[in-house]
């Protein structure tokens, strides 16, 4: 049995599609912040099987759950306050996100005019479908360059 | 201030006003030969298309306005390395609205967003190219009397061809189209246009020949099936005079069949079709000026 620390204030993200929480680390940017961080990889799940699970130390206002939300609307959010649960986020699909992928297309004006954001917009919420907002290329997973 | 990026950027009623106004414009030239006397449009042309400059110019120049510009990069400070945020910024200070054309896709947006002119997006690569797209709707609209209810068989290459697509998304907000796409098995028109057509419940048919459709089109839209686009020679020479508009095919179409093409053409429809009055595509070049024309007024808010 793993044994790892009560976090005092915090998050601690639940149900990561197992072997993902090295890519949520990146795409949130937390090797930039100074704070306790656990990753968790392969923990048995009833629901999943396996899961892992991400508990970092820190305001809970330095979480953007927009890019979380990007890289897995299932994930659960719990808000540690006082050391307790605080709060349970729900995650939606965010309508834009910005500099958090990469626009993959050769013919795009962001492919050679670097200072441009690499935004891209929810084009079909059903399907998950992101695009460009500039050449409207969509999103593929495994186009993904992170930041 | 508005700019014009995709067709999709007006909505119908707003579509409905421009058409209109350029059929106004049509038929009352002298009304609108000073409107923009003291105006200057200034086409950015990063890579060289001598006909939509030219509607571009043709159309600012009638109404009284001058223009100022580059045909191409290597003539512009792009070459020096300048990105198109800067360059909007000083087009911005010697002109009143801005055509570009850039072979970089979604450059026009990128400039919009800092431009303090209005900017019109003249095509970015193989992205948008609206003013066609108008273009196509208005020659319809005038020739036709509507823009519903119709048979549109569209031929050729459907893959790559961007006045197609554009045309499709900018037809379908309209009620009673039905497609017929007639294309090579390599160059069928996208996946996501048939989802698209599929989830709105829109009719569409896929074929090879174009024969087998004629007698059924109101509207036939003809492209170029270039060669480099075929995988090997034997199935090009094979295919290639299935899409080549004749006075034969011409002969199964409708009397009020219209032929539609953005040109230019190469021999994708024999010249001996120019002289059947179904032939639409010169009088579309001239129905892409006064679409011009009036997008200027509206967006430089010189009409009501």
């Amino acid at each position: 049995m793993l044994n790892i620390g009560k976090i005092e204030e915090g998050f601690v993200l639940d149900h990561i599609k197992a072997g993902k929480s090295l890519d949520i680390y990146e795409h949130l940017q937390v090797d930039k912040w100074d704070c306790a961080v656990a990753i968790i990889k392969n923990a048995r799940s009833e629901k999943m099987g396996k899961k892992d699970i991400l508990k970092v130390e820190c305001d809970i206002d330095m979480l953007d759950l927009d890019v979380l939300a990007f890289i897995d609307h299932n994930i659960t959010v719990n808000v540690i306050r006082n050391g307790v649960i605080a709060e349970k986020k729900e995650l939606v699909l965010p309508k834009q996100i910005k500099n958090v992928i990469r626009c993959r297309n050769p013919r795009c004006i962001t492919s050679i005019e670097q200072e441009l954001p690499h935004i891209f917009f929810l084009a079909d919420a059903k399907n998950e479908v992101y695009r460009c907002k500039y050449c409207e290329e969509k999103y593929r997973e495994s186009s993904k360059n992170k930041k | 201030m508005r700019h014009l990026m995709s067709p999709l950027d007006f909505t119908t009623e707003e579509l409905d006003k421009l058409f209109d106004l350029a059929n106004d414009i049509e038929k009352n030239p002298k009304k609108y030969a000073h409107i923009c006397d003291d105006k200057i449009m200034a086409t950015c042309f990063y890579e060289p298309s001598t006909r939509t400059r030219l509607s571009f110019e043709s159309a600012m120049t009638r109404l009284g306005g001058r223009v100022i510009g580059f045909s191409d990069a290597n003539s512009s400070s792009a070459a020096k390395g300048e990105s198109v945020s800067d360059t909007i910024r000083v087009i911005s200070c010697y002109a009143d609205i801005c055509a570009m054309r850039h072979p970089k896709e979604g450059a026009p947006m990128v400039a919009s967003e800092k431009s303090l002119i209005p900017v019109i997006n003249a095509g970015d690569g193989g992205h948008q190219h609206p003013t066609q797209t108008l273009t196509d709707l208005l020659t319809i609209r005038s020739m036709k009397g509507r823009l519903n209810n119709f048979t549109i068989g569209l031929c050729g290459d459907l893959k790559f061809g961007r006045t197609v697509h554009s045309l499709i998304n900018a037809l379908v907000r309209y009620e009673g189209i039905k497609f017929i796409f007639i294309s090579p098995e390599e160059l069928r028109v996208p996946d996501y246009i048939t989802d698209m057509l599929k989830e709105n419940n829109i009719p569409y048919e896929e074929v090879i020949r174009l024969e087998q459709v004629m007698p059924q089109l109101d509207l036939l839209y003809m492209t170029r099936v270039q060669k480099e686009r075929f995988f090997n020679e034997e199935d090009y020479i094979r295919l290639k005079d299935f899409y080549i508009l004749d006075t034969v095919k011409m002969e199964l179409a409708k009397e009020d069949m219209l032929v539609l093409h953005p040109l230019p053409r190469v021999n994708e429809i024999s010249v001996e079709v120019d002289n059947d009055p179904r032939a639409a595509y010169f009088a579309q070049a001239q129905y892409g000026v006064y679409v011009r024309m009036a997008l200027i007024l509206t967006l430089l808010e010189l009409v009501d």
